[in-house]
């Protein structure tokens, strides 16, 4: 399917732009005219997987974090992508209350929120090349699906 | 980010307001912990009606206060009405440590001596 709108962002691994790249996103996926809660769940999951690229992908060293947002009719695809460390063990970093690092304060919830707060999540990671974080999801089968019944 | 604190009795209470996420965790956890080593504070209330964001990174600052708290031998509670912030209290469990409630009379109902 090809996307109906596609834009993609590179900036640096630096905490501050953690907001900035939520906002971002969800700037851009409001195009798609999604319920207040469905934008509050996509600001959530990239928040998320930009903090991982971070924390986990830089280990706070500075380095290029890439958002690429895939708009269809009425859904979205997130792609977060750092050239970071990798990822060992998927399936385990996937687990709840999983975190390599139980020093800082990391509650091992991120992938478990974004898995909650998205339909879908896909992780593509090389141990020394980096880690894709993919967000889907899509708009209207909830609340606003229920709103259009009433018409 | 910011922190207003407030005490009732032995009771401090800790009001965040604006967005709490890795950038700001810092920042919470050694304000948070200016107060708990004041003699005065037993339990806390992290009241975070006013916060319009939070993700996983808020959850590691509320428990790693948390285990401060039990140290010091007091009790926790949270006050939240935004329903995103209350779907990630709920899934990471931390409701199972500190009681979740609406309002901040609630919350002062459940701890002693505030
Ligand atoms: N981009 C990444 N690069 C390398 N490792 C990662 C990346 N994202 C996640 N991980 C690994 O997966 C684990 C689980 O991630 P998750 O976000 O679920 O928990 P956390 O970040 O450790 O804690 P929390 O998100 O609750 O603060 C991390 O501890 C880390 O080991
Ligand atoms: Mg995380």
């Amino acid at each position: 399917m090809q996307p109906v709108n596609e834009m993609k962002l590179e900036f640096l691994s630096k905490s501050s732009n953690e907001a900035f790249a939520r906002v971002v996103a969800a700037a851009f996926v409001s195009q798609l005219d999604p319920t207040i809660e469905e934008l509050a769940d996509v600001r959530t999951a990239v928040s998320e997987a930009v903090t991982n690229a971070i924390i986990h992908g830089y280990e706070n060293e500075t380095g290029i974090i890439t958002m690429v947002c895939r708009l269809y009719d009425k859904s979205v695809e997130i792609e977060i992508t750092d050239n970071g460390k990798g990822i060992e063990d998927i399936e385990l970093a996937m687990q709840p209350l999983y975190t390599s690092k139980p020093e800082m304060e990391r509650s091992g919830m991120g992938f478990t929120v974004m898995e909650s707060f998205m339909d879908r999540v896909k992780v593509r990671s090389k141990p020394g090349e980096g880690t894709t974080v993919t967000l889907y999801k899509t708009f209207g089968s909830g609340e606003r699906a229920g709103k259009n019944q009433d018409k | 980010m910011e922190i207003r604190f407030s005490n009732r009795g032995s009771t401090l209470i800790a009001a965040f307001s604006g967005e709490l996420d890795h950038h700001f965790a810092e920042y919470a956890r050694e304000k948070i912990e200016r107060e708990l080593i004041k003699a005065t504070t037993r339990n806390v209330i992290f009241d975070l009606t006013g916060l319009s964001f939070m993700d996983s990174s808020g959850i590691g600052v509320l428990v790693g206060r948390y285990a401060n708290i039990r140290k010091l031998g007091g009790k926790a509670a949270i006050i939240c009405s935004n329903s995103r912030i209350r779907k990630i209290l709920e899934i990471s469990g931390i409701l199972k440590l500190m009681p979740v409630y609406g309002e901040l009379n609630d919350a002062l109902r459940a701890l002693p001596g505030a």
